[in-house]
């Protein structure tokens, strides 16, 4: 007869570089039920931000993730822009296609580092991680910080490149893609590997459909869904195809975001050599009156912003839907029939993001 | 007992909580031990029972439900220990001061041995800040003050 037990995974686990609990009940070794427990992130954000002058607000929702705060700045700026009714400058739009890609990179190389990690392959985990510090580099050489680098600002951008900081970008990424095609096969064709995550945590399409997942975790199951298709900031002009796998596996999603890697760096490259001539930032004007809908896509999904203004430097209402909240039902579903050691791999899968969910 | 005190001080084993952060600073911490920075030189290692730690690295500005978690970690930490609050946020609150939901530093809960400013705080920050906190920690033994 099968023991049952409760097994709780988290707040606090190695694996997890966030809080986050998830209540396991075992049958032996095999998950029966999986609830989350949530809420210690949560900071309020939401809230301050209707406390903030509307400019304040880009800092504070750039601090919503840490990995993915250009594209949270960029998200909130579009939504401004749209409201204000101003247009940023050609060179502007490309320069945050140019830094919404770099972390992009480097969120996806991390991830790939911690994927690694989770299935116990340590000294491929410190590769990948070498490798993400020569995009660590650009941004740090390019916007002055190495994490939260704060270059969207409403109307534009707050930083220019020069000749010489595009020539050192495009050598470092030429660096990064050789370092990077030597050493995914160690991720993608090895065969211990391919044991841990081929079949593991499937996620079908039909039901990756209905349960509105959004990503590269969709992207992994057949769909050919990627924001950036729709064209906003510079992306209509650069050219874009998304990047699909069918499987619906752990190791498709892992193949999902190793070629998105190459497509970023194409997709920077190509930005850098069409950028455009002149002013990096137009002037916003008044105050923010009436409804905004804005949808990114960030490098975990799917980012929507809404938000609400008044005609007074204050905004009525910020709401911010991130793509893990999306990701995190079709987690569940995948956790239960899986073996108790898969659950690290099969949660990291979907590149949960916890302090962008409860914000 | 002096020979574990100088095992300790040659290898101090960290634990890292994320009480709130954005993931920024945590994201540094793990920059920290890879083999651009690699903390592992000084045999620092990132450990994830709160039993075997001597140093603990606090991110983020420590919300409400966070607070309960943060002290059982402590208090779980044999002595001597120290911690090390990493950003701006696990100083003061940070960006999150007014949140309704944050307490607003790490010292709110419990008592802190080293800050380290930063939004994110470099690694090369946080290397120097845990080999702070092990300095501290040194002179806290016992045997060092009846010196």
């Amino acid at each position: 007869m099968a023991v049952k037990t409760v097994l709780p995974f988290g707040p606090q686990h190695p694996v997890l570089p966030e809080p986050i609990q998830l209540r396991i009940t075992l049958e032996d070794e095999s998950i029966g039920q999986v609830l989350p427990a949530l809420g210690y992130v949560h900071r309020g954000i939401e809230k301050a931000g209707e406390k903030n002058d509307y400019p304040l607000n880009v800092f504070l929702v750039e601090r919503i993730c840490g990995i993915c705060s250009a594209t949270h700045g960029l998200a909130y700026c579009l939504a401004i822009e749209k409201l204000l009714g101003i247009e940023p400058p050609p060179r502007a739009n490309y320069l945050r296609v140019v830094w919404a890609e770099l972390h992009r990179l480097h969120s996806h190389l991390l991830w790939l580092g911690l994927l690694a990690d989770a299935f116990g392959f340590e000294s491929l985990f410190m590769q990948i991680w070498r490798i993400r510090e020569t995009v660590m580099d650009v941004l740090e050489q390019t916007a002055g910080n190495r994490v939260i680098i704060s270059v969207c600002s409403i109307g534009g951008v707050r930083r220019d490149l020069s000749e010489q900081q595009i020539e050192q970008t495009m050598n470092a990424l030429a660096d990064c893609e050789r370092q990077l095609k030597a050493i995914l096969p160690a991720i993608l064709e090895d065969y211990t590997v391919k044991k841990r995550t081929v079949g593991k945590g499937v996620l079908p399409t039909e039901k990756a459909i209905r349960l509105g997942v959004v990503g590269p975790t969709l992207r992994a199951s057949g769909v050919a869904q990627d924001l950036r298709m729709t064209g906003y900031a510079a992306y209509g002009e650069l050219g874009f195809e998304p990047v699909v796998e069918q499987a619906g596996d752990c190791y498709a999603r892992a193949v999902v975001r190793a070629r998105e890697c190459f497509q970023t760096i194409d997709l920077i490259r190509r930005a850098l050599e069409r950028l455009p001539e002149g002013d990096i930032q137009t002037k916003p004007r008044g105050n923010p009156n009436g409804k905004a809908i804005v949808r990114v896509e960030a490098p975990r999904g799917e980012l929507m912003y809404f938000v609400v203004g008044n005609g007074t430097k204050n905004l009525e209402r910020m709401r911010v839907r991130t793509p893990t909240l999306a990701n995190a039902p079709a987690l569940l579903e995948m956790l239960p029939g899986a073996e108790f050691a898969d659950v690290p791999v099969i949660t990291l899968s979907i590149d949960p993001c916890i302090s962008c969910t409860e914000r | 007992m002096k020979l574990i005190d100088k095992a300790r001080m040659k290898s101090p084993w960290v634990l890292h909580y994320n009480a709130g952060s954005c993931n920024g600073c945590d994201i540094e911490i793990l920059s920290c031990l890879t083999p651009m920075y690699d903390l592992e030189r000084f045999g620092i290692v990132n450990v994830g029972n709160p039993k075997h730690a001597d140093v603990l690295l606090v991110t983020g500005p420590v919300t409400h439900r966070g607070a309960r978690v943060l002290r059982n970690l402590y208090e779980q930490m044999p002595s001597p220990k120290a911690v090390v609050a990493v950003g701006t946020c696990a100083c003061s609150g940070g960006v999150f001061r007014n949140c309704y939901n944050c307490l607003g530093g790490v010292d709110k809960v419990i008592p802190v041995d080293v800050y380290i400013p930063g939004c994110a705080a470099k690694p090369e920050a946080i290397i120097d800040g845990v080999l702070m906190a092990v300095e501290r920690m040194s002179e806290h033994t016992p045997l060092k003050r009846g010196k």
